[in-house]
């Protein structure tokens, strides 16, 4: 048995340690935001926080979180109301959607880290495929931030 | 079929019919005549009205990120009356398509068409609610129809100063006969749809709410993770199971004719049981199948003497000699594969009472019907198709086809006895696609003395779609559709002639966005820039002279060339690069600007792209729409390639097949140039012409043309 702390609240699985942690949230815990698009950390569809830092939960051991705060897109918050979200509401940017709970995530790590990132920030941080190609509008809402 | 055995250690499977894979045709689904399943606030079939005033719009297509599903409604919405706050949607059962006698037309969500063949019908449907809302208005108030208005969900009579939402007559306005026929507005006074409104799938996809097949969870729901036959068009021998042991959680190992299932308590244990199960596959004569040997075969089809004839304007032969210069290139392009972010997956229940619920992401929940009836052997009307948003789409999954993800769930769930959750890896979704079909084009072209084409010749051998989606529509040896923007070239030349050397291989081929004109933009577009050059011509100018006598191609590439700045100075070492292209009822222009890297291959700077697609339903979404595809068409031309070894696809994850980043996306401005009076699809026409664009830039830099794609060629495994 396995304690994690998700979005606040204490889970206890029982998971195999090296089940990885999209697996256990997607299918033990129930939160199906976290995607699964490649299995090997190239994608960022899972992206989630680990104490506040995005991470790649598809190759990331569920024993190796055990005693992290853990938050996924359903932890942001419910009603899309975190700038990141309302951003991504006004600039309408997610078309298929499915890469974007990880897209989310990954910027609202750097955006706790650097409040103000510069392109070439955004860049080297935002490494998350879009096959839809939404890259211009993810740009553009995370400016739509920094310049509030 | 339907060899699903459990199978013990060490049995073989006995060798059966060839492998399903292949047919991309949808289930044929009779239209019945059938009593409409009746909802007391059911205005027509595409109109729900509640006593509260909210209204629910069926939608029809499928919504894979394209913007259709808020579009579709705003057309509805708009002849409707209603008011846009109130407005949600929901997805039809393609069931109700059979018992209400094809009321929905096609659901298939292909081809840019979810729209431009559906528009008239859904604004019908709109327009006639509201004639029976304000009929039954008119009728509680006993006053003509025709004294009544109805606006914002409001039915007004004016004359008595008396007002009626639509939720207070939604009742009785669905008992009412609709309407013979309707006026539809003219499309310059709408109001709700040509608006940018906001997509109603935004807050939930930003919430992590939004419910995609993949997240559904059943009770005592199993997980199935497969491997197919590497070697396309193989079948399996056998496996051995002994390894299994080592997986706790592993319930049932199930063989399917052309790939094996291990189905377990979770899709990670599944997976990598699937992984560690030795398999012994039959490759069916194609394991000695490589890129080289099919390049080699693409060059046999271009030296043939003689192949079908698609179009032969004037006379080439006589016309080729009187050039003064002529320019002759051989361009190539590989197979290429989806990669929709939504591995393929999909969820069975059987049910005790004979009946069974299919989750699947798909662009044609008919087809996903079809493919369920035929692999259950169940009545389509006793199978529920639980439609989502889909992970993307992009051709792949247009259809269902026999032996692809449908018919593997449902056999395995039929086998396990429990609902079962299928999921393709990453590396199954990119080795089992239907690929963009590998094609070469060998052109020639003579050049007058003023520069200008007066015979071009084109050859094409390449692999056609037809080859796997509907194999008895070749005739001939001819695929038109395959020889696009070339059988159909605008270009005013008065002599040509394409012909098409057919050349298939064992490799499954299918739509993939922007379908043939992907390559054929490439050949044509990029051709154009050498015979521009050869005459010493402006690649723009020199296209303007072509496209005289076409107005819209020409009114759209100025508009482009405009944006662009097209002839103004650049910064050092950038470079312009400009093409254009008509298709899916649309016209588009683009122009590139590149500078080159120290290795040669180039940086993309930015990109100006303009589009007429008629009447605009969203602006916002057209130029998401051309955004996207703009992304879509330079990964593949800076980076992708399937290529074939031993009969297999190299590529299997996002490492070996690339995929752009933030890093490499270029600013994209689009350029809304809508002349009205049609319908324009707008889902692909955006890709075809930024490969070229991109390409004919590095010609503008180099001199040099580029006849290959990718533009950045790596080693495989690089």
């Amino acid at each position: 048995m396995i304690t994690l702390n998700i979005n606040g609240q204490d889970h206890t699985v029982d998971a195999d340690p090296g089940m990885p942690l999209l697996w256990v949230l997607r299918e033990m815990v129930g939160l199906t935001g976290t995607k699964f698009g490649c299995g090997i950390a190239q994608c960022g569809a899972c992206t989630v926080q680990v104490n506040g830092v995005a991470q790649r939960s598809c190759v990331t051991p569920v024993s190796a979180v055990a005693s992290a705060k853990i938050t996924t897109i359903e932890g942001l918050s419910n009603d899309g109301s975190t700038p990141v979200q309302a951003a991504w509401v006004a600039s309408q940017v997610p078309q298929c959607g499915y890469c974007q709970s990880g897209m989310i995530m990954a910027v609202d790590a750097l955006l706790k880290a650097k409040p103000k990132p510069t392109d070439a920030e955004i860049d080297a941080a935002i490494t998350n495929i879009c096959r839809c190609g939404t890259y211009a509008r993810v740009r553009d809402a995370i400016h739509s931030i920094t310049q509030a | 079929m339907n060899d699903m055995t459990n199978i013990g250690r060490r049995h073989f499977l006995k060798a059966s019919a060839a492998a399903g894979g292949g047919l991309m045709i949808a289930f044929h689904i009779p239209a019945v005549n059938a009593a409409a399943p009746a909802k007391d606030s059911e205005i027509n079939a595409w109109v729900v009205v509640n006593p509260d005033d909210s209204v629910v719009i069926r939608v029809a297509h499928s919504e894979m990120g394209q913007g259709s599903m808020t579009a579709l409604a705003q057309l509805v919405a708009e002849e409707l009356d209603c008011d846009w706050a109130n407005v949600k949607t929901e997805f039809v059962d393609p069931r109700l398509n059979i018992t209400r006698n094809k009321v929905y037309g096609g659901m298939a969500t292909v081809g840019s068409r979810a729209i431009r063949s559906s528009h008239e019908y859904v604004r019908k449907a709109g327009a006639s609610a509201r004639t029976m809302l304000v009929s039954a208005a008119a009728q509680r108030w006993k006053v003509p129809a025709a004294e009544c208005t109805a606006k914002t969900g409001v039915i007004t009579h004016t004359a008595s100063a008396r007002t009626l939402k639509y939720g207070a007559v939604a009742e009785a306005a669905a008992k009412l006969t609709p309407p013979a026929d309707v006026a539809l507005k003219d499309p310059a006074t709408w109001t709700i749809a040509g608006q940018p409104k906001m997509r109603l799938d935004m807050k939930d996809k930003v919430t992590g709410k939004a419910a995609y097949a993949i997240d559904i969870a059943l009770p005592d729901m199993q997980y199935a993770a497969i491997a197919q036959c590497p070697v396309f068009g193989g079948k399996l021998i056998g496996f051995d199971e002994t390894v299994l042991k080592k997986f706790k959680g592993v319930s049932q190992v199930v063989a399917l004719e052309n790939a094996v299932a291990v189905v377990a308590n979770s899709y990670w244990t599944a997976q990598r049981a699937v992984r560690a199960l030795p398999i012994q596959w039959d490759d069916a004569g194609n394991g000695k199948v490589s890129s080289a040997t099919i390049a080699d075969f693409l060059s046999e089809g271009l030296a043939k003497p003689e192949v079908p004839v698609a179009r032969n304007d004037g006379d080439v032969a006589k016309a080729m000699p009187t050039a003064v210069k002529t320019v002759s290139a051989e361009y190539r392009v590989p197979y290429l594969s989806h990669a929709a972010m939504e591995p393929m997956n999909c969820t069975v229940r059987f049910n005790g009472d004979g009946t069974l619920d299919v989750w699947a992401p798909t662009q044609n929940a008919e087809a996903i019907l079809g493919a369920a009836a035929r692999a259950s052997g169940l009545d389509p009307l006793k199978i529920t198709v639980h439609l989502t948003y889909s992970g993307g789409g992009f051709g792949r999954r247009g259809g269902a086809a026999k032996g692809d993800y449908v018919d593997q769930a449902v056999l395995i769930a039929k086998a396990v006895g429990k609902p079962v959750k299928l999921i393709w890896s990453r590396e199954e979704d990119i080795q089992h696609d239907f690929y963009r079909p590998i094609s070469s084009a060998k052109m020639t072209a003579g050049l007058d003395a003023s520069g200008m084409p007066v015979a071009w010749n084109t050859r094409i051998a390449g692999h056609t779609i037809l080859a796997s989606a509907n194999p008895s529509a070749i005739k001939n040896n001819m695929d038109v559709g395959f020889l696009v923007l070339f059988a159909d070239n605008v270009y005013d030349v008065p002599n040509i002639k394409v012909d098409y050397a057919m050349s298939n291989t064992h490799v499954p081929v299918g739509y993939w966005r922007s379908v043939n004109h992907s390559q054929n933009a490439y050949f044509r577009e990029c051709f154009v820039d050498e015979m521009a050059l050869a005459a010493k011509q402006d690649p723009y100018e020199y296209r303007r002279k072509l496209l005289a006598k076409q107005p819209k191609h020409l009114a759209v590439l100025d508009a482009c060339a405009k944006a662009a700045d097209w002839g103004k100075p650049l910064p050092a070492g950038q470079f312009r690069g400009i093409a254009q292209i008509d298709g899916y009822g649309s016209y588009v222009a683009a122009v590139a600007e590149i500078s080159l890297k120290a290795d040669g291959t180039p940086k993309v700077h930015r990109i100006v792209t303009a589009v007429d697609c008629g009447y605009v339903v969203n602006p916002d979404t057209v130029r998401a729409q051309m955004e996207g595809a703009t992304a879509w068409a330079l990964t593949a031309a800076l980076y992708d390639q399937i290529t074939i070894k031993d009969g297999h696809v190299e590529q299997g994850n996002f490492d070996r097949y690339r995929i752009m980043l933030m890093s490499e996306m270029p600013k994209v401005e689009v350029v809304l140039v809508p002349s009205g009076g049609f319908w324009g699809g707008i889902g692909e026409p955006g890709a075809p012409p930024v490969a070229p664009a991109v390409v004919n830039a590095m010609l503008a830099a180099t001199g040099k043309p580029i006849r290959s794609l990718p533009i950045i060629k790596r080693e495989v495994g690089v």
